[in-house]
């Protein structure tokens, strides 16, 4: 089954003419993923190939939705543009929307955050600023590298790309059902809690990943959520110990202020309600198996 | 980006929010001059306030009362130079003294949990707002904004009451809330905070403080670059921003290049957990070299990690995931190549860890090339293990010659 992305999940891509978009978007396509259509006003009618497939182009994201199906939308348009892209899908009300796009003013995130939330929440958001949304041999939305892994059923929420990879990587023997990257902006769309909350009702899922860094209070209050309704095992693994105050480092999310959002703070919240937390990267892929292993 | 309160005010003022008239001086004939004409215009006394991107700048003594030019001159001697919580006063911003009856708090700011924007409003400013939530929470109320409905007069209104400002001071500051939001979303800002906002002897209220962060996502369409501060800037973190490198400099022994913001960060907490054996060896920095990793990025890279002093090795940690390892392999060989060719001696250890993608291959390109200063383990953690081990052995690593 898997979580927001299945194999019968019909992909559209906005931004699919860009370079991004286009590069993206063979790599979706040769991991067996649905690309059924891409958007762009000024090459609508014309077709992409996409290793082979070829994918036709549309105006907007409502006209490749009534045409082809689609049912999750890439964005992979640019920053200046990602806020009205997003809002768009909004209005089309696309049940997902993953945002690949970096580099958002926050004000333009919170402002289609804002949007989707006047709009009942019927488009579900995911990133700004992540790697995608991954359920291994089924579909691959987004820049997650399809063939580091294997299908599984170990559940990954991750907000880092790069850690998310080398979690998939070194648990590739044992199999993922879905990781999603949320990114580690300071606003959001799916949260650590709305992955927890799906991959404990996802019955082909039996182990849960939670990767965190430092800055905000989402990890404490996944904490808090895990110890309230998450009966599946969950390991986590925080980065940012040695991240001096106040200096961001490279994610806008990434940045201690004050006492809290320190990497300490959210391993000790964690712990406090069950959840091992590895020390490494490495160290927390052994507790996987050890949790694996016991089941 | 931080600015500067003088920064902060200027674009008050562009915005039409009341603030102190006043000029920023860099020495103390600067301070005297500007106290000067402030004399001239009958008002003598005037304060003299470091310029430091930090809190707790009155407490430090870098805000001082001056009546006439030569006091003023003086309280300048006496603050530019100075170090408040390891910032450096390079200037001083000598203002009007102001006749305060009442001194309110008043911020806009990300909330994150709730994914928009609040507004902070008190009665009782002056102070650390967060002592002041603490010691009485009733008296600091937050008051969520919608982004799609900004802050009008009604809402600014709502706000000032919120923070139980007294009558008299209500209309002032609702205008001056009007405005400060305009400053927010038009400047791109995560933060604008005054504290403290203040209601003067005469009836008015003026911005006595102003604390401005800006969102550096948005500087593609702000002009950020009119508030750079040069003095601020490590050289080395100047350097590598003038390449596009994604770096901070730290304190400690063991240069870091990575891939992916955060497979850096843990590599940063990797190395030192595994320098706690090593007699405390720790991360020198933080560099994110992204997701290509390019020979020419790769040659950049090690040329600012190896050109910082305290560097005794470096760990290059590659995780191959859309790059396969052996184009960062062929990376790393051009690199060092490159170095050479631009006459850097490349005398530390260079330990480099592969994974991913094509590992396999990349590893066995190196090995052929048989790089002089390069090391390679197969595991992120005895990678650590192994550059923190090097660098606390720093003196083997004048021994091997450069790579090319």
């Amino acid at each position: 089954m898997a979580i927001f992305l299945t194999g019968e999940s019909r992909i559209l891509i906005q931004g699919i003419t860009g370079s991004e978009g286009s590069k993206h978007g063979r790599r979706m396509v040769a991991a067996g993923t649905q690309v059924v259509g891409g958007t762009n006003p000024r090459k609508a009618g014309q077709t992409v190939d996409l290793g082979g497939a070829q994918v036709p182009v549309f105006g907007t994201v409502a006209e490749t939705m009534a045409a082809t199906g689609a049912d999750v939308s890439v964005v992979f348009v640019p920053p200046a543009g990602t806020k009205s892209a997003v809002m768009e899908a909004i209005d089309a009300q696309i049940p997902l929307v993953i945002v690949i796009t970096e580099g958002i003013p926050v004000h333009d995130t919170a402002y289609f955050w804002a949007y989707a939330c006047a709009h009942g929440n019927a488009t579900r958001i995911v990133g700004p600023n992540c790697p995608g949304v991954a359920s291994p041999g089924k579909s691959n939305a987004g820049i997650i590298p399809a063939d580091i892994t294997s299908e599984g059923r170990i559940g990954l929420v991750s907000k880092s790309g790069t850690l998310t990879y080398q979690m998939m990587y070194e648990l590739r023997d044992i199999g993922f059902s879905t990781a999603v990257g949320i990114g580690g902006d300071p606003v959001i769309g799916t949260t650590h809690i709305d992955c927890l909350r799906a991959f404990q009702d996802d019955p082909e899922t039996d182990a849960i990943v939670m990767i965190g860094e430092i800055g905000g209070d989402a990890e404490e209050r996944a904490a808090a959520y895990i110890e309230q309704h998450v009966t599946k095992p969950v390991v986590a693994y925080v980065a940012g110990f040695t991240a001096p105050e106040g200096k961001t480092m490279g994610h806008a999310g990434a940045i201690v202020s004050g006492s809290s959002g320190t990497a300490q703070a959210k391993k000790e919240a964690l712990e406090k309600v069950g959840v091992r937390v590895g020390r490494t990267p490495s160290g927390t892929a052994m507790l996987v198996r050890e949790v694996m292993r016991s089941r | 980006m931080d600015l500067f309160e003088y920064q902060a005010k200027e674009l008050f003022a562009e915005y039409g929010v009341p603030v102190p008239r006043g000029s920023l001086a860099v020495t103390p004939v600067d301070a005297r001059v500007i106290a000067d004409e402030f004399a001239a215009t009958g008002t003598p006394r005037v304060v003299v306030k470091a310029q430091v991107k930090t809190g707790g700048r009155g407490k430090a003594g870098g805000v001082k009362v001056a009546d006439g030019p030569d006091e003023a001159q003086a309280r300048a001697t006496g603050i530019l130079g100075m170090d408040i919580k390891g910032h450096t006063v390079h200037s001083v911003l000598v203002e009007e003294a102001s006749d305060i009856a009442q001194e309110y708090y008043l911020s806009y700011l990300l909330d994150r949990a709730a994914r928009t924007f609040v507004s902070i409003c008190s009665v009782q400013g002056g102070m650390e707002i967060e002592e002041v939530a603490h010691s009485n929470r009733e008296a600091v109320a937050q008051i969520p904004i919608d982004p799609l409905e900004g802050v009008e007069a009604a809402k600014a209104a709502e706000i000032v009451a919120a923070g139980q400002l007294p009558e008299q001071a209500r209309a002032g500051a609702a205008m001056v809330a009007e405005r400060l939001w305009a400053v927010f979303t038009d400047e791109d800002a995560t933060l604008v905070e005054v504290n403290p906002l203040i209601l003067t002897a005469d009836g008015r209220v003026v911005a006595l403080d102003g604390k401005v962060t800006l969102d550096d996502n948005a500087a593609y369409r702000q002009d950020h670059d009119r508030f750079a501060d040069p003095t601020a800037a490590d050289p080395l973190e100047a350097r590598a921003k003038a390449k596009h490198l994604n770096y901070v400099k730290l304190e400690g022994e063991v240069g870091i290049i990575g891939n992916g913001a955060g497979l850096v960060m843990s590599t940063l907490d990797v190395v030192a957990l595994a320098g706690e054996a090593f007699g405390g060896i720790r991360p020198a920095n933080f560099l994110d070299i992204g997701g290509g990793a390019s020979a020419e990025v790769m040659a950049n890279g090690l040329e600012i990690v190896l050109s910082d002093a305290s560097v005794r090795s470096v760990l290059v940690n590659v995780f191959g995931g859309i790059t396969s390892c052996d184009e960062v392999a062929n990376g790393i060989v051009s690199a060092l190549g490159m170095l050479a060719a631009r006459g850097e001696q490349v005398t530390h250890p260079i330990v480099v860890r592969l994974d991913g993608n094509n590992a396999a291959e990349g590893r066995l390109i190196l090995a052929d090339a048989g790089l002089a200063p390069v090391e390679q383990v197969d595991t992120m953690d005895d990678a650590a293990r192994r550059a923190a081990e090097l660098a606390a052995s720093g003196q083997q690593a004048a021994s091997p010659a450069t790579g090319a």
